[in-house]
């Protein structure tokens, strides 16, 4: 890395027009002397970072031709070609890892995540999406068209992101060598005139020069700078962990998004729902919906296995939150491999059961009525609990009975039976025209079913999902009014179908069901170690000072020795004074004041 | 009702009382500062153009040691002193006086407006405490809780900056007002009574997480009213450079204010350092989030918001690192981060539905 010298501090253009700029020498005779301390004190504050150095607007800011001349001939055009594109080349590259565009492309990354939020998404819950259609005809197809529904796997978000980690890449490896040769390099001499740096001491001292510079290089050293001495003056630098720490945190950024990428190549995540009694296996086929990482393979399942004892949950039963859920434990039974012997845990929300690096997650629940159907003959035809899912947080579900074989009708036909399924855990009352639930527990329970009979449309062959009913095929049964027939029963009581087509029980004794989630999240241990890692640069990166300072001691016309000392800081901070102030006192013992017969204004300090 | 619970339900009777006391303080507190800010008002104007028009070398030029005779001749000797100066580029305006200006009587109202907020913020920490007694857990578990806690901290911390001789008297003005709002809408809107958790929010990192979340929260709400402010007094700062009038009334609070390079470094310091404890409050929320959803990040509202925040503070922190953005620019964007924070807080929590959904409204 070459050596360059960073730029005077920033000036606004719109500052100058302002007239607000600090001239030092309004002098114009000492206009000269006053650029090649510009120029000096410029260089002192050179590599006080890696901060990679903002363009000037000039040279190729506005691209044109890198190709230079073309010499005729094909060899001419091809080496033409050549030098363009790699001038193209390398002209994209400086502007991708410039921090100009670091920083359009961070602030591009937190517009673009916006959106997301607020529309939403299928991976998260593509019912809403479904909503969102159906309610949005014209808007949808353009939000499908920009990915609006799949913000966060949509190409131009991916493309901020991946641009934005090359030009992190493209900014560590430079800013790296450059810190490892400021590390194995001394701090720069001192610049003529330390009173112009932003903080300065100085005085007058009757010690020998050489003596007060062998006692600064002590003092700074102690002090764990950096201390070198150069000419007349000792030069020392401190805070080296600011950049390394700020390194570091770049470095975590680069790490937790290659844990993120394992995860999503190498995880599986899967769904289950298990009704009270009822197991479950870890195998691809017991799922009710199963999303793999591509490069996850279902051989690698572990083959653990549990059973749903018993679910319960509280809520709480009376004031302004009346109904809000207060404890959710779901008891479960697991063998962590078919031979091993089974084991007994509650599961609850915050506390996931782990085995083998999955993690059963209890993630919801709900009801399922126990219903028996019987056929025209009086035989059963289908007899369990029905899993309804939860519409509100009252717990009104909504669901489907399907009878698909077993039932024959009075004359022995096979068909098949349809029953749409609302059920409340706690009725209003009759005559409150109200059938949504009024509090979660089972405290006064209602089924409400209608009937159907036909093809459920199983058969399709298309996916289909459980807890609806595709009536497409079906045909109502209809009650004495010749309408579809409809019955709200209490636990216990039964439906007739009419014409002796069989009967309905919502048996006294209702399950609970609870879903899990079952996943395994590989690379997270390497986020979370980013993550640390990422804190602890960017404390180092924020808290630490970088900060350079100089001592100076000549022997004046006098003979009386002036010594000078300056700091110099990346920010200006008041802790920069503040430490030159101590290190300058500590000095001074070593080397005090020379008594003066009048009390003057001690030479350097400006007129 | 058992008598536990009874307990219960009289100290959170205590603590809506301590909170509606606390509000009645700050009022007064309020008025005080205003007080405060009139009566001060003679103070000495046009220190920025004096300072603007010239007076530059003075700083610099004053003597850096002074040898004192003292008792017959012997020679006292001071310690060397450091001299200090701005980088070229930078205005070099001093400091205003603060909000009492010179006046005397002013100061007194100023000392009475941060007597007041102190007792208010005792009462108000009392509520909370009492609040978090009531209900047996961290007092955070809906968006009241959240707002009482919320402005607590932001006052303690402004108690903690004065208590620590920082020059942020300025600040109380501005933040007894957002205070008084804050604690408003809390009382009305967004009142919860005490209550038990819900499940999903009963876990040891509510404490870790929620804790820094409002504590970070707090602090950058700090920040931002330095920024305002410095923004504030940096146009002005450039109007009185470019020898435009500007009106009395303007002149007269902005003179007060401390110089445009302090309100810079202040809000960024501010920033700055609550910039890593906010990375730490995501981690650690994403940590919860797998304890309890079973998935460590899942672009939940929340989620995606607290995201958009870190990203839009590090825009900030790097904009101050880029020569060319330093100043006005960076600090929009260090509005613009503030602002996303507060749509996480409030327009999330109300408007967006999600896994986050125990606002309690
Ligand atoms: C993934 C996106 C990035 C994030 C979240 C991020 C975040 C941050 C943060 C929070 C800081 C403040 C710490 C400090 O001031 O020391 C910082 C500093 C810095 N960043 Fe980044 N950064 C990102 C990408 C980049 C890129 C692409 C570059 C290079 C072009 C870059 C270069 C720098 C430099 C040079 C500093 C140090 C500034 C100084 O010394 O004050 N960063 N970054």
């Amino acid at each position: 890395m070459p050596d360059r010298p960073v730029p005077p501090p920033a000036e606004d253009p719109e500052e100058k027009r302002e007239g607000t700029l600090v001239t030092n020498s309004p002098d114009p005779a000492k206009a000269d002397t006053a650029v090649a301390d510009d120029r000096e004190l410029s260089e002192a504050g050179s590599q006080l970072s890696t901060t990679p150095l903002e363009a000037p607007e000039e040279g190729q800011s506005v691209p044109g031709s890198f190709g230079g001349v073309r010499k005729p001939g094909l060899g001419g055009a091809l080496a033409w070609t050549w030098r363009e594109c790699a001038g193209w080349a390398r002209w994209f590259w400086r502007q991708l890892t410039s921090m100009r565009v670091a920083l359009i492309l961070l602030f591009l990354l937190s517009f673009g995540a916006i959106p997301g939020s607020l529309i939403p998404q299928t991976g998260i819950d593509e019912m809403k999406v479904e909503e969102f259609r159906e309610a949005h005809e014209t808007l949808s197809p353009i939000y499908d068209k920009l990915g609006l529904f799949n913000v966060y796997s949509s190409v131009w978000f991916s493309a901020i992101y991946i641009l934005l980690f090359v030009s992190l890449i493209g900014c560590i490896v430079p800013r790296t060598w450059q810190f490892v040769g400021q590390l194995r390099g001394r701090p720069p001499r001192a610049p003529r005139r330390l009173d112009r740096l932003p903080a300065y001491a100085t005085w007058r001292t009757e010690a020998d020069p050489e003596e007060v510079r062998q006692a600064a290089l002590g003092l700074l050293k102690k002090r764990r700078f950096r201390a070198d001495r150069a000419g007349d003056a000792v030069s020392a630098e401190k805070g080296f962990l600011r950049e390394a720490g700020n390194l570091i945190f770049h470095v975590s950024l680069i790490i937790i998004l290659v844990a993120f990428g394992i995860g999503q190549l190498y995880k599986y995540e899967g769904g289950k729902l298990i009704v009270q009694g009822d197991g479950f296996s870890n195998t691809l086929t017991q799922f009710d919906d199963f999303k793999p990482g591509s490069l996850f393979d279902t051989e690698d399942l572990p083959p653990f296995s549990f059973t749903l004892d018993k679910f319960s949950g509280t809520y709480e039963p009376s004031g302004p939150q009346r109904g809000t859920p207060r404890t959710f434990e779901a008891d479960v039974t697991y063998t962590e491999s078919p031979d091993a012997a089974p084991k007994k845990r509650t599961i609850e929300v915050n506390r996931p059961l782990e085995i083998d690096g999955s993690k059963v997650y209890l993630i919801s629940h709900g009801y399922a009525p126990v219903v028996t159907v019987r056929d025209g003959r009086g035989e059963v035809a289908f007899k369990g609990p029905v899993p309804l899912l939860p519409i509100d947080s009252n717990f009104t579900s909504t669901g489907a009975i399907k009878v698909l074989d077993g039932y024959r009708d009075k004359d022995g036909e096979k068909t098949q039976l349809g029953f749409n399924a609302f059920f409340v855990p706690t009725f209003a009352g009759e005559g409150k025209g109200e059938m949504f639930s009024q509090f979660p527990a089972l405290d006064f329970p209602v089924l409400a079913l209608s009937a159907y009979h036909g093809s459920l449309g199983v058969d399709s062959g298309l996916p289909q999902n459980v807890y609806q009913l595709d009536t497409s095929k079906m045909t109502e049964f209809k009650d004495e009014n010749g309408e579809l027939l409809k019955q709200r029963m209490l636990p216990g009581e039964t439906m007739e179908l009419p014409d002796g087509m069989g009967s309905v029980t919502f048996e006294k004794e209702i399950e609970e069901w609870a879903s899990f989630q079952v996943s395994h999240q590989p690379g997270s241990g390497l986020a979370l170690t980013g993550a640390v890692a990422a804190i602890a640069g960017l404390a180092g990166s924020l808290f630490i000072q970088r900060r350079r300072v100089w001592v100076r001691a000549v022997r004046g016309d006098d003979g009386v020795t002036v010594v000078e000392m300056a700091g110099l800081g990346r920010s200006e901070s008041a802790k920069l004074p503040e430490e030159l102030a101590e290190l300058a006192g500590d000095l001074h013992d070593r080397a005090p004041t020379a008594a003066e017969p009048d009390a003057v204004p001690s030479e350097g300090a400006e007129k | 009702m058992n008598l536990a619970a009874a307990a219960n339900e009289n100290l959170a009777q205590y603590s809506n009382w301590l909170v509606y006391s606390s509000m009645a303080v700050y009022t007064l507190a309020f008025f005080a500062h205003i007080a405060e800010w009139v009566l001060g008002g003679r103070s000495k104007v046009g220190r920025t153009a004096a300072a603007l028009s010239g007076g530059q070398g003075e700083k610099a030029a004053a003597p850096a040691v002074t040898v004192r005779q003292k008792d017959g001749g012997t020679a006292v000797l001071d310690r060397p002193k450091v001299v200090t100066r701005s980088a070229a580029g930078t205005r070099d305006v001093p400091d205003g006086p603060g909000a009492a200006g010179h006046d005397a009587q002013g100061d007194v109202y100023g000392r009475i407006a941060i007597s007041l907020t102190v007792l208010a913020f005792v009462l108000e920490a009392a509520g909370v405490v009492a609040r978090a007694l009531s209900v047996q857990r961290a007092p955070w578990g809906n968006m009241y809780e959240f707002s009482i806690t919320f402005t607590t901290v932001a006052v303690g911390t402004y108690l903690g900056f004065l208590f620590a001789k920082k020059k942020v008297r300025w600040v109380g003005l501005p933040l007894v007002t957002t205070v008084l709002l804050d604690l408003g809408l809390a009382t009305t809107v967004l009142y919860t009574d005490s209550d038990q958790l819900a499940p999903a929010l009963d876990s040891y990192w509510l404490w870790i997480h929620v804790s820094t979340a409002i504590f970070c929260g707090a602090v950058f709400y700090l920040g931002a009213v330095g920024t305002l402010g410095y923004l504030l007094k940096d146009f002005y700062e450039a109007k009185v450079a470019r020898g435009e009038k500007t009106s009395a009334l303007r002149s007269s609070i902005m003179e007060r204010l401390p110089a445009a390079s302090t309100l810079d470094k202040f809000a960024y310091r501010v920033n700055a350092a609550v910039f890593p404890l906010w990375t730490f409050t995501i981690i650690a929320g994403a940590i919860w989030a797998g304890d309890a959803w079973g998935r460590y990040w899942g672009w939940d509202p929340k989620e995606v918001w607290s995201f958009i925040t870190w990203v839009a503070y590090a825009c900030y922190l790097h904009a101050r690192a880029t020569a060319g953005w330093k100043g006005r620019k960076a600090a929009a964007l260090a509005l613009i981060a503030f602002g996303c924070w507060l749509f996480n807080y409030y327009g999330v929590n109300i408007f967006v539905t999600g896994k986050h959904s125990y606002a309690g409204v």
